[in-house]
Parts: structure tokens; C-alpha cells; sequence
């Protein structure tokens, strides 16, 4: 099949586009803004709405908006932005409507840099607003899983009814890699809920408010059952080498190709070492932790962009029957050479 | 073929990130796994600008390294951060037009070559990058020139056809050049 170059902020862009998705709304911000000018170029000819908003928080209502109607809708943004759109995020969460918000991030906290991050890992998978919720994350790791994760990204959105959001390392998006073109899909889910006009039929009312105790906990229960319905389907991650591993890294998104590098170097070494890329951050993938662990991985050692967030999701999925241990670096990707050294640090004094 | 890397690196401006990318599309085009990685932000203003390519027959696990087998180094700045990240023995493309100093490695292969007075005695200025380029492939063979000539109408569609000659030019004279002093 004929492949492709594009950056990966473009790939995604475009997935959005065969997914169905015809409305976007964002407010520029490094390194995502490809985003926004994609679509910017592409909708008047195919008769989406391309608007840039005042702001993130305009920008994030209007999703709202849109989603109230059913209708396939993205935004992106990058760290900043997206923190300011976390109240529209944690009312769209409640209000159980599907769409897509991407993060393509960079360094922070505040207003940081704007070189690759993954900083955004707790913001993302706890919620990141107000109130009782998660929102689904899923971590691209290629350009092809850009386009493929945004057109993914939509059919979670619209199966489960909740916000998906797309975080990807500032380098991802504005790398080139070949990719094949998918399809075009029509979105095929049926959605009675949405505010589409209420002729003939009893008005939708789409609302966050629930003052009563009992409709308030009520609204929570129901959520949660949600949530844990979720966790039990989609929980991803890809295992490489995995089955004899005594030290197992764990690492998402462009993070975890450096990652597997180093571990094709380290065996040539003589090192039985594996890999664990959670594909979805949340929810987490634990059951891939644990069963490294059963099959007698004595140490972890997460690699992350950050200073070591996801090490709470892996202890906890570990639940105290192996170590772990972190590496990580912000700002900067480390390179496999980096990332061998370590492991090799480690496996001479664990006796590996 | 292993994974090679190649850096393309100078100021903003020279055309950096287009000849990284020239190579990109080129080597796709010679059905080889490809990927392309820009420096970007406030780099790209007026300061350094760099990109890595990397080329393989298999799937490229990481398309990040540090340490480059080849170099191609448009300036001085980029001389001065790059030259000791090239791996042993690797290959070293200084623009000797621009960059005033000799190599203080002695494992790499340097070709030098002096892109903006060849530039500028094509009367194609902005053609500097495309010398490089075309001499850097003559050379290396990383991609063959012959399939990389097949491939300029593809690579540079949507251009008008006096942009391709002129690029086309540039590179031929580069492929010229590494033939006769490489």
C-alpha cells in the first residue's frame, strides 16, 4: 500500500477528518498549532467549521456545544492550554459527551518550555478538572498511530459517551514519519440523547447540575460503573520480550520506541530485559504489570519524560510484588545510547 | 542496511529542515523505512536549526539518537555543537564556505565543499542546500542520485516547474562536484 510522509500533527488532523469529525475549535499554542492549521486549510472545502476561539475556555464550551448535538468534535492544545480548558473538560465528562481533546505536550509546570514533555501524565489520567471523573487517554507512539489513535479516539468517544483525549510528546506531533492513509468511516453511532431539534418527540436536556443528594450520588454511582466498565474492556499495552524478563522497562508514547531500541541493545548484551508500553494511560494497563511480575520480572524501571509520575500507577498495579525504579529526563528525549547505560547500571548491581 | 542517521544542521533559513526532508521523501520514494526530526520552536527564529533523518530497510525502532553517523554542518555554531556527537568513524559534510575552522576529530571522513560560492556561480543562491545535498548523496549513497532525480517531480509537487529546474540544477552541480574533488 502506498505510504505517505506527513507530521504527525497533520496525521492526526486528518484521522479526525476520516473519522467524521467536522468541527474543530482551538486556540493556537507551540507545539500543537499544525493541528489547528490543518483543519483550518481543509474544512472550507469539505464543509467543516474551522474556529479559532478567543480562548481555551471558549474553545473547549464550544466542543460542548457541538457534542450537545451529536456531532463528531476535536480541539487541541498543548500543557498551558489545556489546564485552562479543564473545567469545560470536567463538565463535558459529566455531561457524558464524546469528543476528542489532544495534548500535544511540552514542559512544565506553568508556563514552562515548549520542548517534548509527558509532564501532563497526572493531569490527564486523574481527571484533571473538578469533580468525580477520567476522562480515556491514549498515548500515540508513531506518526501512524497519530491518524490511527484520533480515528480510534472518536468510536471510544462515542461508545462509552466521554471525552478521549490524545496525548502525544511535542516531538511526535511535529515529526514526519510514512504513513498509510486509512479509510474514511461514517460514524455509526446512534445517539437519542443529543439536542438535535426536539419536534415530535420529548425535548433532550443535557445538564451538570444535580442539587438533590440522593441525583448527585446517584449521577456518581452511575459514572463510576461506567468508568469500571471501561476498565475492564479497554485497557491496552504492547509487551515486547516480556516472557523472560528479569527487568522490564515501562514506557509510553516516542518514549517507548527509545525504549525498545535499548532493549534489542541491552539482549544483545546478554540482558534479559523487556518492555511494557501502555497504550492507554488510562485506563492503565496493570494486568500487563502483573503478569511481567508473574512470569518473575524483579524490577521495573520506569522511563518516562517527567520526573517519574506513572511510577505510582505501576506500584500500585504491582501492589508490592516487585520493585520499581525511574529515569527520566524533561524537555529532552532521552536517545537509546542514554537509556542502555542505565539498564546496564542497573543490571550490574542487581546481579542481572 | 542498519539504521543510519544523518543530521542536517546550520542556521534558520539555509534551508536545513528542507534538505532533511528532500532526503526523507527521496528515500521513501527508494522503499526505505524513513523518519524525519525536526529542532523546533524558538530555534527556528534566526538561530540554529536542525533536523535528523533516519534511514532503514526495517521498521526504525528509535528515530532519535544522539549520535549521528553522519553530519551535514552548514555553519560554525552547528560545527562547534555537533562534531564530537558523530559516532567513530562516522562522516562529517562541512559547508567551507561558512564554517572556518578544520574538524579537531581525526576518525571522521570530512568532505568539504564551498556550497554558497557554487551557489552563487549558478546565480541560484537559495540552491546552497540542494549542492549539498547532491553532492552529500553522489558520495554517500544513501539514496541512489538516480532515483532520487526520478523522484524531484514527486517530492516537489505542487511547485512550478522553474522551482524544480532550479533545485534540479543545484543538486546536479553538487553530484558534479563530489565527482570530481570526493
Amino acid at each position: 500500500m502506498e505510504k505517505v510522509l506527513m507530521k504527525g500533527n497533520e496525521a492526526l488532523a486528518e484521522g479526525a477528518i476520516r473519522a467524521g469529525c467536522r468541527a474543530y475549535f482551538g486556540y493556537p499554542i507551540t507545539p500543537s498549532s499544525e493541528i489547528a492549521e490543518y483543519m483550518a486549510r481543509k474544512y472550507p472545502k469539505i464543509g467543516g467549521v474551522f474556529l479559532q476561539a478567543e480562548s481555551e475556555l471558549a474553545a473547549i464550551n464550544m466542543v460542548y456545544g457541538a457534542a450537545s448535538t451529536g456531532a463528531r468534535v476535536m480541539t487541541a492544545s498543548s500543557g498551558p492550554g489545556i489546564s485552562l480548558k479543564q473545567e469545560g473538560i470536567s463538565f463535558i465528562a459529566e455531561a457524558e459527551l464524546p469528543c476528542v481533546i489532544v495534548n500535544i505536550s511540552r514542559g512544565g509546570p506553568g508556563l514552562g518550555g515548549i520542548q517534548p514533555a509527558q509532564s501532563d501524565y497526572f493531569q490527564a489520567t486523574r481527571g484533571g478538572g473538578h469533580g468525580d471523573y477520567h476522562t480515556m487517554v491514549l498515548a500515540p507512539a508513531s506518526v501512524q498511530d497519530m491518524m490511527d489513535f484520533a480515528m480510534e479516539g472518536f468510536e471510544l468517544a462515542d461508545k462509552y459517551r466521554i471525552p478521549v483525549m490524545i496525548m502525544a510528546e511535542g516531538t511526535l506531533g511535529q515529526m514526519m514519519e510514512p504513513i498509510i492513509l486509512r479509510d474514511p468511516v461514517t460514524p455509526g453511532y446512534e445517539k437519542p440523547w443529543a439536542t438535535t431539534g426536539c419536534k415530535g418527540r420529548k425535548p433532550n436536556v443535557i445538564t451538570t447540575l444535580h442539587l438533590p443528594p440522593e441525583e448527585l450520588e446517584q449521577r456518581n454511582r452511575y459514572l463510576k460503573s461506567k468508568y469500571d466498565l471501561i476498565k475492564a474492556r479497554e485497557k491496552r499495552a504492547e509487551t515486547f520480550m516480556t516472557e523472560d524478563a528479569k527487568l522490564v522497562l515501562v514506557a509510553f508514547g516516542l518514549m517507548s520506541r527509545v525504549a525498545k531500541r535499548a532493549v534489542m541493545e541491552v539482549r544483545k548484551r546478554g540482558i534479559k530485559a523487556g518492555l511494557i508500553r501502555p497504550i492507554t494511560l488510562w485506563p492503565f494497563p496493570d494486568e500487563h504489570i502483573v503478569e511481567a511480575a508473574e512470569n518473575g520480572a524483579k524490577l521495573f524501571l520506569s522511563l518516562e519524560i517527567n520526573m517519574g509520575q506513572m511510577v505510582e500507577d505501576i506500584k500500585l498495579a504491582l501492589n508490592g510484588r516487585s520493585r520499581v525504579e525511574f529515569y527520566g529526563r524533561i524537555g529532552i528525549i532521552p536517545n537509546p545510547e542514554e537509556i542502555v547505560g542505565v539498564v546496564m547500571q542497573i543490571a550490574e548491581r542487581e546481579g542481572l | 542496511m542498519e539504521e543510519k542517521q544523518v543530521l542536517f544542521a546550520g542556521f534558520g533559513g539555509q534551508g536545513v529542515l528542507s534538505m532533511g526532508q528532500f532526503l526523507t521523501h527521496a528515500a521513501l520514494s527508494a522503499g526505505k523505512h524513513v523518519s524525519w526530526v525536526p529542532s523546533y520552536g524558538a530555534e527556528m527564529r534566526g538561530g540554529t536549526a536542525n533536523c535528523l533523518v533516519t534511514i532503514s530497510d526495517e521498521e526504525i525502532s528509535s528515530p532519535i539518537t544522539e549520535n549521528p553517523l553522519m553530519a551535514v554542518i552548514l555553519n560554525r555554531p552547528s560545527l562547534d555543537k555537533f562534531e564530537n556527537k558523530i559516532k567513530p568513524n562516522g562522516t562529517l559534510v562541512i559547508n567551507s564556505s561558512l564554517v572556518d575552522r578544520e574538524p579537531r576529530r581525526d576518525d571522521l571522513d570530512v568532505l568539504k565543499l564551498p556550497v554558497n560560492e557554487l551557489a552563487d556561480r549558478l546565480g541560484n543562491p537559495r540552491g546552497a542546500n540542494m549542492i549539498l545535498l547532491g553532492a552529500y548523496l553522489e558520495k554517500t549513497k544513501v539514496v541512489e542520485v538516480e532515483k532520487a532525480l526520478e523522484y524531484f517531480d514527486v517530492i516537489f509537487k505542487g511547485k512550478s516547474e522553474e522551482v524544480i529546474r532550479k533545485n534540479k540544477e543545484a543538486f546536479l552541480a553538487g553530484v558534479e562536484y563530489a565527482r570530481q574533488h570526493w
